[in-house]
């Protein structure tokens, strides 16, 4: 006879062993690692919540802490390898495979044990590819997740950074899965209720708060006349000639710029309300003083970002947030309206190759990809018109029947033709192409497609990549901004200045601006504390980024 | 330290009669640029000390587009490098050359 | 010689904590009226740098000469906070000690140091520390002649090491939020002692600790400044105006409320505690205070007007 519960009466075994160190649902902070051990199976797929911000800390510590000899092999599950005890348990044995999206801080340790075998690669993912698989065929026995507070019913506040746990307990708890919460406080009532406590079934009272890191924090102190100069580019070059109002922006000093200078330099372009009034985004403090001015309508998050909680609470028109006033993000939903409902991504990136192939791998890390390859794409499934998409899709169009045109989601990379210590951003080949050789990758770790790029802005000019019609011209295009590189040295000088006789390149003159008047004194706030007198004192930034 | 000497003819001299100027900060990733007018009308001759080597051929081409769009006639141009990157370079050659024209 | 261009825009505006030195005393001083004594055309460069093959400044850091302030004639120092931090080294050194030995011939009526500095140059140490006591013992004779020896402190580096001791002996401070005094560093601090006893990276503990405000609160400096170099410039003209004499009654006046300030708050574990003692009703909300409510909370503390520091 088919067994159609299995699964079931082994998610109901797993709960009643961990019921014995549990009052009800509630687990002391002393007792994780005696919970793990009994609910865990060898060979389970384990979500242990890294997020992009938030981290399941205590859990993690609690993981690491296990006997190897009773949880090993574990399939790890989770976007982001953050945190040094989620390596630590492919050193001991405790997890053997793993699929993940994120690998920031670990990028390097990550590479060394990819390569040395300790690691059993599934894939490295985009968000939305993992959140995809958690309900195909990564779906988790086991979720370890965070949370701010919870009741003694399991009742789960994930608190502003509310972040991948939906999708996680989404997929954990609705396919026979168990889940752990670990929260910084149980309290009688949880201001508002994230998680529904029936999807949760064990809660444990974490012994300090979870981790967050302050990621999405740039000074405006440490911005350049040149991070100005691509800023203002940008500005005029394309958000003004496409009208972007729906957009998501990248987390580096150029876009950042670009925020600082929409109340000053787009104010006198007479752009407001014209560009840059709906946004998938963190919650940038940069953000703030195009917020004051009245730039943006609404902002739908990722996560949150630490320091930006009373901000946003006195700002509900703006940002979305629950009946507790405090903000409600989503990474998974964000990541789709970045993906569907904007017509716009602008980021930075490390390297460029001559066809428009870019990468943020170095040769020793392995970062992962995270959002960027989903925000940085074109979606061949979008149905909706707008006049920022139409206008692309026609610059794009080569050949075929205008009737049956479509549009284009622009996707711009903004870089500074060299990076730290005079690593040039334009390169003959990706450092991923080799690194993916080395440590036997299937797929080499590129970021954003050629075939998805539209336009590369640097200090030298704008290449608008779809106005070129052949392989050559859009090498010429990349060439003729890349500037004093050997990539940009090596232009065909003739050729580029037919390019930009047809507008495929514009030069800072082209567009009628002089490099001379990028200055520090165009950004709206030009320190941090400029930033807190923006939000009139709401936004409380950590001390780090502190200089009073 | 590497040092660098470029000379260069140009067509004409810099407008303007501000005798000297001095621009930018010796600090990491930036420069600082002293201009002097004390050339024939024609000449302009740049000297870059560097603590970078090896970039040679990238100052020669950043001062090279900086000569034919400035024509900086008459300019000594003296610069103490502290790592800048070829854009910073450009930008501040342009500004020093403003600071002459006023 | 033509300065940065943006010293040509609004003083009401320009930033002292952005602006360069030279920025800083094109605006300061009255307009056209800085002449500098050794400027870079003069090429008087550190001759320690090369040989650890580190750039040089063509007026290795520091800015010098004659202006007029108000009509008045001054000299002025202005460090460059951002090459080398604004350390002392040999030709450093010596162009403030000059300056201050010329002020005693020049009879001005002030001498203005414009600190932004770390310490000492560790590259050229010995003429580095030798330039802290020649300028500390130069201070003490121009101030002797009855010449007020102003510093500003609100720059990048801050004034810190033989900095420090060199604004100690200066006859007034005028400092901003961002001015941070002291004499060894956050970090120095930290590596020493640990981070248990001073976290360098809290950067609010930093200052609360060593910034602005406490400096102000406490005495340690005579005017507190929006940063603007507009509020500097007015504070400068305000603290010529109410130099102390510069005599027995007034050293021994200052090691009095030194040995008073140590009786008083030895025993606090954070800059609040002393504030809360000085009569600070809500010393927590002190940092985030803009200039107006900060200068409001200072008129009401005592000590905040003497010249112990």
């Amino acid at each position: 006879m088919t067994e159609w519960r299995g699964e079931r009466q082994a998610r109901d075994a797993r709960i009643a062993a961990g019921r014995t160190f549990a009052e009800g649902k509630v687990v002391p902070a002393g007792a994780v690692v005696d919970l793990l051990e009994v609910i865990l199976r060898p060979g389970d797929r384990v979500c242990l919540e890294g997020d992009n911000q938030k981290q399941a800390d205590c859990l993690a510590r609690g993981l690491s802490a296990c006997d190897p000899a009773k949880i090993h092999d574990l399939h790890m599950v989770q976007s982001g390898i953050v945190l040094p005890e989620h390596l630590d348990v492919f050193e001991t044995g405790i997890a053997k495979r793993l699929d993940y999206s994120y690998s920031g801080p670990q990028g390097a340790r990550i590479a060394k044990m990819l390569y040395g075998g300790q690691i059993e690669l599934g894939a490295v993912h985009t968000y939305l590819e993992l959140f995809a698989r958690y309900f195909i065929d990564l779906t988790p026995n086991v979720a370890l997740i965070a949370g701010v507070s919870a009741d003694r019913n399991g009742n789960l506040y994930t608190g502003p950074n509310t972040e991948d746990t939906p999708t996680v307990v989404e997929a954990t708890a609705f396919k026979n899965g168990v889940v752990v919460a670990q929260v910084n406080q149980i309290v009688d009532r949880v201001p508002r209720v994230d998680i529904p406590g029936d999807r949760v079934d064990f809660v444990v009272e974490a012994d300090k708060p979870f981790y967050v890191e302050p990621l999405f924090t740039r000074d405006p102190a440490a911005m350049t006349e040149t991070q100005i100069l691509i800023a203002m580019m940008a500005i005029k070059g394309i958000y003004a000639e496409y009208g972007i109002r729906r957009l998501n922006h990248g987390i580096g000093f150029g876009t950042a710029a670009i925020e600082l200078l929409l109340p000053t330099y787009g104010e006198k372009l007479g752009l407001k309300g014209k560009i840059a009034t709906h946004w998938a985004l963190n919650p940038h403090p940069t953000l703030i003083p195009a917020i004051e001015s009245g730039w943006v309508k609404q902002v739908h998050c990722f996560g949150s970002e630490v320091g930006m909680d009373r901000y946003i609470r006195e700002r509900p028109d703006i940002f979305f947030t629950g009946a507790d006033g405090s903000l409600r993000s989503n990474r998974a939903f964000c990541q789709t309206a970045g993906l569907y409902a904007c017509d716009m991504f602008i980021g930075a990136t490390l390297q460029i190759d001559l066809m428009g192939h870019s990468s943020t791998v170095t040769q020793s890390r392995v970062a992962g990809f995270g959002g960027a390859p989903n925000m940085g794409s074109d979606p061949h499934g979008r149905r909706h018109p707008s006049d920022a998409w139409m206008k692309a899709g026609r610059e794009g169009q080569i050949v075929g029947d205008p009737a049956l045109m479509r549009g284009r989601k622009l996707v711009v990379q903004l870089v500074e033709t060299f990076g730290d210590k005079l690593v040039p951003t334009f390169v003959e080949k990706l450092d991923a192409l080799e690194l993916a050789r080395k440590i036997g990758l299937e797929l080499a770790p590129v970021m954003i497609y050629a075939d998805d790029v539209t336009h590369i802005v640097s200090e030298e000019g704008i290449a608008n990549l779809l106005l070129c019609r052949d392989a050559d011209e859009r090498e010429q295009a990349i060439r003729g901004v890349a500037g004093y590189t050997e990539v940009g040295r090596g232009r065909d000088r003739a050729k580029v200045e037919e390019l930009r006789a047809r507008g495929i390149i514009r030069r800072p003159e082209d567009l009628g601006i002089e490099p001379l008047d990028a200055d520090r004194a165009l950004l709206a706030a030009k320190s941090i504390k400029d930033l807190v007198h923006w939000s009139g004192g709401l936004y409380e930034p950590p001390a780090k980024f502190r200089n009073w | 330290m590497e040092s660098l000497t470029f000379r260069h003819t140009t067509h004409k001299p810099l407008p303007g009669s501000v005798p000297n100027a001095i621009i930018g900060v010796v600090a990491s990733g930036n420069l600082e640029i002293l201009l002097e007018r004390v050339l024939p009308p024609d000449a302009c001759e740049i000297a870059i000390e560097t603590p970078i080597a090896g970039y040679g051929d990238v100052w020669e081409a950043v001062v090279a587009d900086f000569v034919a769009r400035a024509q900086p006639g008459g300019i000594r141009i003296s610069i103490n490098d502290g790592g800048a990157r070829p854009d910073t370079v450009s930008l501040r050659l342009l500004q020093g050359a403003r600071l002459m024209e006023a | 010689m033509a300065g940065d261009r943006a010293a040509s825009i609004d003083p009401d505006a320009l930033s002292w904590y952005e602006a360069t030195a030279r920025q800083r005393v094109a605006a300061l001083a009255d307009p056209g009226s800085f002449q500098e004594f050794l400027p870079p055309t003069e090429r008087r460069m550190s001759p320690h740098l090369p040989l650890f093959d580190l750039p040089r400044a063509f007026d290795d850091g520091i800015v010098v000469g004659r202006a007029t302030l108000d009509g008045g004639p001054v000299l002025i120092a202005a460090q460059e906070g951002r090459f080398m931090g604004g350390a002392f080294g040999e030709i450093h050194g010596g162009k403030l000690v000059g300056l201050l030995r010329a002020a005693l011939d020049l009879k001005p009526k002030a001498v203005l140091i414009l600190f932004d500095t770390g310490g000492v140059r560790l590259q050229e140490a010995n003429a580095g520390e030798t330039a802290i006591a020649e300028t500390m013992r130069a201070i003490v004779e121009v101030r002797a002649a009855g010449i007020p020896v102003i510093g500003l402190i609100g720059g990048r580096a801050g004034c810190y090491g033989g900095g420090g001791l060199i604004a100690g002996t200066c006859s007034r401070l005028a400092v901003s939020e961002s001015g941070r005094i002291s004499v060894s560093g956050p970090e120095v601090i930290e590596t020493n002692k640990g981070a248990e006893e001073f976290d360098s990276r809290d950067r609010a503990l930093v200052w609360r600790t060593m910034g602005g405000k406490h400096r102000r609160l406490t005495g340690g400096a005579d005017a507190f400044c929006a940063d603007t170099v507009f509020a500097f410039r007015r504070a400068a003209l305000g603290l010529i105006g109410r130099a102390p004499a510069f005599d027995l009654a007034t050293l021994e006046a200052e090691q009095a409320r030194l040995e008073d300030r140590i009786a008083r708050f030895g025993d606090c574990r954070d800059a609040t505690d002393v504030w809360r003692r000085l009569g600070v009703n809500d010393p927590e909300t002190v940092p985030a205070m803009d200039t107006d409510a900060f200068e409001a909370t200072v008129a009401r503390v005592r000590e905040a007007d003497h010249d112990a520091r």
